[in-house]
This record gives C-alpha cells, structure tokens and sequence, in this order.
C-alpha cells in the first residue's frame, strides 16, 4: 500500500464525483448542500483541501526521493549540513502567508452564518432525550408545536426486519419550512446538551440546557433533508434525527393551518369516549413510536421494565397514568405528559394494560387522562 | 530568585508544587469568576444581568423600532403552566416597557421554580436591561394555583443598529429540591 | 544510599525500587497492558460498527465502550508510555545517575494500577461505567451520570496527580542534574520536547482535577457551576476542560516529537538539521496550545469574535508544527539512510502524522468545522496524529532502545512485518472515517443509515487487523527479551548520537553515578 497511489485514487474520485448528491452510497466528500452558505463552506473546505494536497504531494516528493536516492546501500557519504536559519525563515514565512490567504474568505463565510437578520420565521428548536421538539413561534402566541420522533422500527434495528431506505433517518413529524424564506432557528435543550445537523443545510447548532443558540437557513430548492443529533446526549443518542421538508409557500401555509387545527381537534377529541379498538389501534402505534426502544418491541423491557406481567401495568389506572405522566424521577423514564396529547396518552396506556397478555379490559379515556392531569 | 530552599532539587520540585497547587486554584479563583464576568459584561451566551438595572437616561429613541420577541421553555419535567402573557412587542430604545409572564403550579404540591433568562442574538444581551424581573428570584407557588410574574425592560439607545429583533427566552428550571436542602442546612 | 550491590530480588524489588530503569520498564509494561485494554474495547466498538444494526451490544453499552477506550488510551496508554520512556532515558542522556527524587518517582508509578482498576470497575458497578465520553460534558456527566461518575473523578484525581509528580520529577532531573558541560543547547531533542511537555503538564492536570473537582460538587454538594438553574453554566465546563483538553494534545505529541528527533538523524548517519529551531517551535507550539481551547467548541454558541480569534489562534499552530516536519525531511535530505525498524515507524509517522495535520488544518477553519465537527472525520484526524503520530513513535522507540535496555537484538524481519501489518491496517482503519464522516456519520454512535455502511465495514476489518498486529508486537517484544540475539556492543547502531549509547548493553542498574565528561564541541544528538 502506497500512500501515493492511493492519493492519486483519492484525488481522481474527488474530481470524478464532485458535487456529490446527498446520501449516496459511499459518499467521500461533503455535501455541497443545497443552500447559498452550505456552497460557500463546501467551497472553502475544497480550497483547503486542495492547498493541502499541493503541499503533501510537495513535500512527500521531497521525502520519497530521499528514500530513493540517499540510502546507505547505494554506497553515499551522508552529508553533514545541519542548519540554515535562511531557509528557517522562509518555510516560516511561506506557510504564515498561506494561512491568511485561507483566513480571508474564512472570514467572510463565518460572518455570513451568523448572520440571522430580517428572517421571517422563527422556530424554536428544543432537543430531548432522544427527540426534537418543533416549536413555530407566531405573533399571536399561537405557537404550533410537535415532537419529532425516530420513525425506523425497533425490528429494523435489531434486525429481525429488513431496513427501509433513509434507515435511522426519518422521523414521524418532520419540520417544514418554505422555499426561498429566511427561517431563523433558536436552538435549546430540555435536559443534557444535544446539537442540531443538517448536512445540505450546512445548518449545525448546539443545543444547551438553559440557553438559546441562533441559527438560519434559507433553502431555494424544495426537497427532504436529513440529518442526525451531534452531540453525545446519553444512550440514543444515535436515534433522533432530523428530518426537513422544504416545500413550496403555499403547501407550507396549508401545512401550518392543518397543524392548528389538529390542536384544535385534539382539544376536542380529548372530550370524546373513544372506542377500545381505536385507542388499542394507536395505543400501539404509540407504543411503537414512543416506548418500544426501552421497553422493548413485545413489551418484554430492556433500557426500561418490562410492560408484560408489570406491577404498574396490571395494578391501579392511576398509578399507570401517573408513571406515564410524570414519569419517574431519577431514572430514564421521561415525563410524557408533556409530549403526548391526551387523546394519545390515554390510547398507549390502555395498549400497555391490554397487549402482550395484560388483559386487564381496562380502558383509559382522553377525559381520564386531563382529570388525572388536573389533580 | 526566590528560593524555596538551599537544595536545589527541592528548590525546583516546591516552586512547581506551588504552581500546581496554583492552577488548580486558578480554575476556581480565576476562570469561573472570568467566565462570568466576561458573559455578562458582554452578553456571552445570551446571559443577561442578575440583577436590577438602573436607568440613567431616560431619552427615547423614536426613530428605531425593535421587536421583543418572547419565549418560554420548562426544563425537563418542570410540570408548571409557562407562557408569556404577550409574545412579542415593538419597542423603541430607551423607553420603559412592561409585561406578566403567566405561571401555573397545577400539581398537588408546593414548589419553587426559578426562570433562566437567554437572548438572542447574544451581541443584544449587553443592551437589554432589566429595570424588574421575576427571574431574579426564585419563583414559590402553592398547589394548584397560579401568578403572574412581571418584566419591567429598557431597551438600550446604544443597541448595534443592525438588530431589529430581539428574542428573550425563559427556561423554567424546578428548584423545589435545591431550596429544600438550603433550608436543611441552615437549621 | 546502600543500593550499589544490584537490585533486590522478588516482588518488594518491583514494590520499593527507586531506580529510573526499574521504574520505566514498570511504566512500559503497565502502559502496554493498558493499550491492549483500550484496544479490546475498541475491537467492542468495531465489531458493533460492522454492519447497521445493533448486533452485538446495547446502545447504553456502547457508550460505555467509547468512554473507556478515550480514557484508558489518553490517560493508562499513551501518557504512562512516554513517561516510561522519559524515567528510562532522560538520566542517561544527561548523565545523571538517576531521577530526581527517586522516592516520589515510584509513588508516582505506583498509585497507576489501582486507579485503573477502580476505573475499569466502574464496568460491573450499578448503573454502568461513565458513558459520556472521554470528554465528559456536563451535564450528561453531573446530573445525568451513573453513580460510577464517583469513582471516574477519583480516578482522574489520582492519575493527574500520578501526573504532576512526574513532571516535577523530570523538570527538576532536567534543570538540576545535567552533566557539566551540558548546556541546555547540548542536550538531546527528547530531553527538550520533555522538558517543554512536564512544563505544560504541571499547568494544565491541576485545571483538569478542578473542573473534576466542579463536577464532584454539582453532583454531591449541591453547587450549580454547570447547571443553569442554579445561575451556572454547562458551557463553562467546556471551556475549563479544554483549557486542559488543548494542552494535553501537545502533552501527547511532544515526547513523541522528541523521539522520532532523535531516531531519524540516527538512521539518515546526519545530524538533526535546525536543532535551535525544532527547540524554538517546539516552544512556540507549547505556549500557542495555550490560547486555541476553544476550537473545540466552534458550534457552541460564541459570539463571532471569540470565535475568529480561536480560528486564527489555531490556523497559526500549523506554522511552527510544518517547521518540524521540514526540518525532519531535511535531515533526511542526502543522509546515508537504512531503513530498520526503528527508522520504518518514523517515516510511517512522518506521513500520517503530516495528513493528520492537514485535517487539523482543515478542523481549524471555523465556518468548514460547522460541517466537521462530531462527525468522524473529527475521529479520523485525531486517530491520525495519535495512533499514526504519537504510538508509531513509542513503537519505533521500543524497537530503537531495548538492545540498551535488554542487551539484546529483536528480530528485524518480524519488525518489519509488525511495521507493514501495522501500517496497512492502521490506514484502512481510518481513512474510510475521513469519508463518511465528510458524508455526515456522527461520532458517538452504535448504528448508522446505510450509506455508510461499506466504509464502516472496511474501517472495522483495517481495525481488526492492526489490533492484530500489536498482538504480533507484543510477540516479539518477549521473544526479544526472552530469546533475542545478545548484542555484544554500547553502540548498536552505527548513526546513533547520545551519551546513552556510551554504555554498555544492557545498561548497568547505575548508570554515571560519576558524571561523564561533556567535550566542548560534543554535538547534541
């Protein structure tokens, strides 16, 4: 294995593949992105490389020759030269030029992404163990808000399903953003530190406990982009993605005025008697979404106890909600009361006393849950 | 020099114990004090002033309007009801402006909450002063009922031009149990 | 002192000695077992990291894994290895007949093994061993911790302290017991680049111990330094950690630099080109690793100004760090090379330490590490500078001066097979990581998307293979010392400099307890 050879390798798939589209497989290089600064921060970064490059073919040659040329076995008298401060000075002087040849333009991008001036729309971006949180900040103070949650099965996961396209990188509630607008992101975090990545986006922010980062984006071409949680934030860390829809002006508005009034419906909902085999149907797709990575796919525990046969799921309704609720301090079972509407709440508690072989026939209503809530 | 003694082995091995000793004090007595006076004095992290502010002009600049933007955020399982009474305002620098923050203790038991105020962008925090704010105090609340936690806000005639937006965020932060081990400790 | 009748015999040898060749081959030994310990979990990690899909480990587990392998290598690998080196050869490149305070040098090896073990005990303890990171963010690791985070800051304690009692050994040797006639401009480069790195190490562990001891007090006595409720800050313990964090990367490489400065001049029959000047940058870069911490922080959150500070602060590092690698490749330039074992791990260092460089370079520009940062291409830069850097120099170490510490020869063809294993392996490790994660795979985590799936394969065979080849050097190392050809002369290698190569192989248990005479125009190796 030569270094040169694979240099040159390296080097010519660069060239071949340029620009790459995102999320090829086996991908080498950033992503160009899609946005204005995404492309300048792809562009600085090949500069860099490439300056590089020169250099290291440059002093590799330097090297190798030596090893070629000046060895024992062809028989040479080694030199005795041993300093230089002439030449000291100019392979110092050399590379500090370099340096603020690459400094200027790094500027001028940095300057540029934390520009958040004159966006449009604010979304308050809140990372959780193991979710995100979208919040769209309106001047009325009706703020749409949802979790975005790990969409990709537990039997993907732990292979016993074949794995999906966008495999640990789709979400069940995406954010959606319009085309050609300013948006601006105020990144936050509800427990330990998290950050927020998209790579086409060139968007990535840390999100801390207690404080608000800043960050924009303005996308110009519609499309799904992906992206991961970049900061170690516990054990899933590796399980909440990010998934943004850039859409056109008039599917975003659609989007956002179908999202109030499911807050209203919920609302609203959470007034009805529902039936057992709706609130058994999305109690498990709860289930699935929100418990089965701790407390595995059949119940069966793992991270979390076990569902099947548990003390909670089989005594009092009241004990259940209240675990669900207001979680349980001190161990990794979040409080859900806040992430759950009632209607949703009331359907995975009822999954949980009904399946794997709980049976309780209880049946948990929207109503109990925001009489619970109340005290 | 300075000798800590006539052999200089020992001499050497105490000047760099006492550096030691030194920097670990340094951390304590120099970075963390720095840290916070160089977040407030400059608004690092959007870290806003602890304590009251104290107007000195009262000159209103009517020929810029900034936008006060408010949000609100519970840390982690913090159960309580927060939100701000208005979400945004249009303000001019220099003027005295107002507003409640609501708060809702819906649980059966009393408990202290204290809010963490941040702005964005954080180069706008050394400009936003605050002449009241509920978050320099721990905030009590029986069981099930509810406040109304106020602001009182100056925004500086000094502010950088080229910010027409302020956001404050308020991250509500259960201290029930930190004020419980205080009270503890000082029986 | 009544020692000169040759060491003691059984374990109370080992247990009590004071002397500098005892003490480093305990230091040696002891950051071999750790490196094969570090390794292990890193054959954890690379085995779950095979394929998508967790096969293997609980995602919990994993972390733990990632944890311990950054701790157990930093700290129970690397540092206990060149200080080993430093504890064997800094006397005799001096002319000194032993460390300066003997006593306290094998306290400062002796409190290793238990805080390692209470470290790796962590693993079987209630809640799990930390899973934070090497790097251990707050509040992930205060509010968030497992009861283990105890004992880990204990542990820190203990090896920081283990720390800085070694340094204040080697500064005090260093400044106080040179032979007559050796300026500090006459020493050897190895002495230098130690010198320079105790400095940095009595700075910056004590920094170290207080962000452990802040933790310590946010989890047990009810302080806030780094949780905003109580008006503290999770950002301060980034900054407090890297302040020590930068450093102790130059902590890492410095010795390592000393060696491949003392073993290329030897292999190229030439002496060292700009001694003054590797002094100088070596210098340069020690106080520079003072003012970049926060490079490591870009995505935090800084206002733009601290931010173009740090970058520019950072950007200037590569200066005196490409006047090092200049001045190695001239010295090479018309010397009279061979290429033994020794020599094949500096030049394997010379390339990858220089590419581990580059993506340094590429790191430091603020608004590019936006796309870099927590990914692996983070991961594969730093495995670069610190495997390909700092272990290829340990290595080539080892293999340069055991026939002066064992008084025999190793086995050149098996050498060189080490050196190929190791090198093939090494970069189909981590050159794949430089790609996926410029194609977006974050660091830190025990699954990933499909893509990604063929380089990560291919990063955990080259992983296997050079964890493979440590075994084979692990082999020769004791077929060496058990069986190797016994060397007959003081000076093994016929282009070596250094008033080590004056005695005799194997060195005598006291070596110059008279000093030795340091001719006027001796030149320094």
């Amino acid at each position: 294995m030569n270094f040169k050879t694979v240099a040159k390798a390296c080097v010519v798939s660069l060239l071949v593949s340029g620009p790459t589209w995102a999320l090829a497989q086996n991908q080498i290089n950033m992503a160009k992105g899609v946005t204005e600064v995404g492309a300048q921060i792809y562009g600085l970064h090949m500069l860099i490389f490439w300056i590089c490059a020169v250099i290291g073919v440059a002093v590799f040659a330097v090297m190798f020759y030596s090893i070629i040329y000046h060895r024992k076995s062809r028989g040479v008298t080694p030199a005795q030269f041993h300093d230089s401060t002439q030449v000291e000075i100019i392979w110092t002087i050399i590379p500090f030029l370099i340096l603020i040849g690459m400094a200027v333009p790094a500027t001028s991008t940095l300057l540029e992404v934390y520009n958040t001036d004159d966006a449009e729309i604010d979304i308050l971006i809140t990372g959780y163990q193991w979710k995100w949180k979208y919040e769209y900040l309106d001047e009325q103070g009706d703020n749409v808000a949802f979790f975005s949650n790990l969409a990709t099965s537990q039997e993907e996961i732990y292979n016993t399903d074949a794995k999906g396209a966008n495999y640990l990188l789709s979400v069940d509630e995406p954010m959606v953003i319009p085309v050609d607008t300013k948006v601006r992101f105020l990144v936050t975090a509800n427990d330990v530190i998290h950050s927020w990545w998209v790579p086409e986006l060139a968007v990535k922010r840390d999100a801390i406990p207690g404080f608000i980062n800043e960050a924009w984006t303005k996308v110009p071409t519609e499309g799904v982009y992906r992206g991961q949680c970049t900061e170690l934030c516990g054990a899933y860390h590796g399980f909440m993605p990010i998934e943004v829809h850039a859409v056109s002006r008039e599917e975003y508005d659609a989007w956002l005025a179908a999202k109030r009034s499911e807050k209203v419906a919920q609302t609203a909902a959470a007034q009805q008697a529902l039936g057992f085999e709706e609130l058994m149907a999305s109690g498990e797709a709860v289930y699935r979404a929100q418990c089965s990575a701790c407390h595995g796919a059949q119940g069966e525990g793992g991270v979390g106890n076990a569902i099947a046969g548990s003390a909670i799921a089989l005594g009092e309704v009241a004990k259940h909600l209240e675990v669900g609720i207001k979680g349980v301090a001190g161990t990794a079972m979040q409080a859900f009361g806040g992430q759950l509407s009632d209607v949703d709440m009331a359907a995975v508690i009822t999954y949980q006393r009904n399946a794997f072989g709980n049976n309780t026939g209880d049946i948990v209503q929207p109503a109990d849950v925001v009489n619970h809530k109340q005290g | 020099m300075f000798r800590l003694s006539q052999h200089p082995t020992i001499d050497t091995a105490s000047k760099l114990v006492a550096v030691s000793i030194a920097m670990f004090a340094f951390v304590f007595v120099v970075m963390v004090p720095l840290y916070n006076v160089l977040c407030d004095a400059l608004g690092i992290n959007g870290k806003t002033s602890d304590e009251a502010y104290i107007a000195i002009s009262t000159e209103v600049d009517v020929s810029r309007a900034i936008t006060v933007q408010f949000v609100t955020s519970n840390n982690n399982e913090m159960p309580w009801g927060f939100k701000p009474s208005v979400t945004m305002m249009t303000v001019n620098p220099g003027a005295a402006n107002d507003t409640v923050f609501l708060a809702a203790n819906g649980t059966n038991e009393a408990m202290v909450a204290q809010a963490i105020p941040s702005i964005s962008p954080s180069r706008a925090a050394e400009y936003f002063h605050k002449t009241e704010c509920f978050c320099f105090n721990q905030q009590p609340l029986d069981a099930n009922s509810s406040t109304q936690m106020p602001l009182q806000f100056i925004v500086d005639q000094a502010l950088p031009r080229d910010i027409k937006t302020i956001t404050l965020s308020y991250t509500l932060f259960d201290v029930t149990g930190m004020v419980a081990d205080k009270k503890v400790a000082a029986r | 002192m009544g020692a000169h009748h040759g060491p003691a015999k059984g374990m109370s040898r080992w247990l009590l000695t004071t002397n500098h060749k005892d003490i480093g081959t305990m230091y040696l030994w002891f950051s071999f077992a750790m490196f094969i310990l570090g390794g292990a979990f890193a054959m954890v990690i690379r085995a779950e990291l095979f394929q998508p899909g967790m096969q293997l480990v609980e995602p919990g587990f994993f972390n733990q894994m990632t944890t311990l392998h950054g701790l157990v290598m930093v700290f129970g690998a690397i540092m206990p290895s060149f200080v080993g080196l430093a504890n064997w050869m800094i006397p005799m490149m001096i002319g000194a007949p032993d460390m300066a305070l003997p006593r306290m040098n094998n306290w400062s090896f002796w409190i290793l093994p238990p805080s390692f073990l209470m470290l790796a005990s962590t693993l079987f303890m209630e809640g799990g061993a930390p899973a934070f990171g090497w790097t251990f963010y707050a509040p992930l690791s205060t509010t968030y911790a497992p009861p283990s985070v105890t004992f880990f800051i204990f542990a820190i304690h203990i090896l920081g302290v283990s720390s800085i009692m070694g340094s204040i050994n080697i500064i005090a040797t260093v400044m106080n017991m040179r032979a007559p006639g050796m300026s500090y401009m006459k020493m050897p480069l190895f002495v230098w680049t130690w010198l320079i790195t105790a400095f940095l190490l009595v700075a910056v562990m004590p920094v170290l111990a207080g962000a452990v001891t802040m933790m310590l007090m946010d989890i047990h006595f009810g302080t806030s330094f780094f949780s905003a409720a109580g008006g503290g800050d999770p950002v301060l313990f980034q900054h407090v950690f890297w302040f020590f964090g930068h450093p102790e990367v130059y902590i890492i490489i410095l010795p390592a630099f000393g060696v491949v400065s003392q073993i290329i001049p030897a292999f190229s029959r030439k002496p060292l080109f700009g001694y003054a000047s590797m002094v100088y940058a070596t210098a340069s870069i020690a106080l520079l690793s003072f003012i970049v911490w926060a490079h490591h922080m870009y995505t935090v959150g800084m206002p733009v100004a601290g931010e173009l500070f740090f970058m520019y602060a950072t950007m200037l590092i590569a200066v005196p760090t490409g006047v090092k690698v200049f001045n190695w490749i001239t010295t090479m330039w018309r010397g009279a090379l061979s290429f033994e074992t020794p020599m094949l791990f500096c030049l394997g260092f010379l390339v990858l330490f220089t590419l581990g460089g580059f993506t340094g370079l590429m790191l430091s520009i603020a608004p590019a590490d936006f796309q870099y940062h927590d990914t692996y291409f983070v991961v594969a830069h730093f495995h670069y500078v610190m495997v390909a850097g700092a272990v290829f120099s340990m290595t080539a170490a080892v293999y340069y001066w055991i026939p002066k510490w064992t008084g025999r020869m190793y086995s050149e063809s098996m050498g060189r097979i080490h050196f190929w294993v190791s090198f093939i392996g090494f970069n189909i490790a981590f050159f794949p990581q430089h790609f996926v994660g410029l194609a977006g795979m974050p660091r830190r985590i025990p699954d990933y998307s499909l893509q990604f799936a063929d380089f990560n394969m291919m990063s955990s065979i080259g992983a296997f293979i050079y964890g493979a080849s440590q075994l084979l050097f692990l082999y020769n190392v004791i077929v060496t010392i058990v069986a190797g050809e016994k060397v007959g002369e003081d000076k093994i290698w016929d282009g070596a400099e250094g008033l080590e190569w004056t005695v005799p192989c194997p060195a005598p248990y006291h070596t110059f307890e008279v000093p030795p005479k340091i001719d006027a125009v001796s030149a320094h190796a």
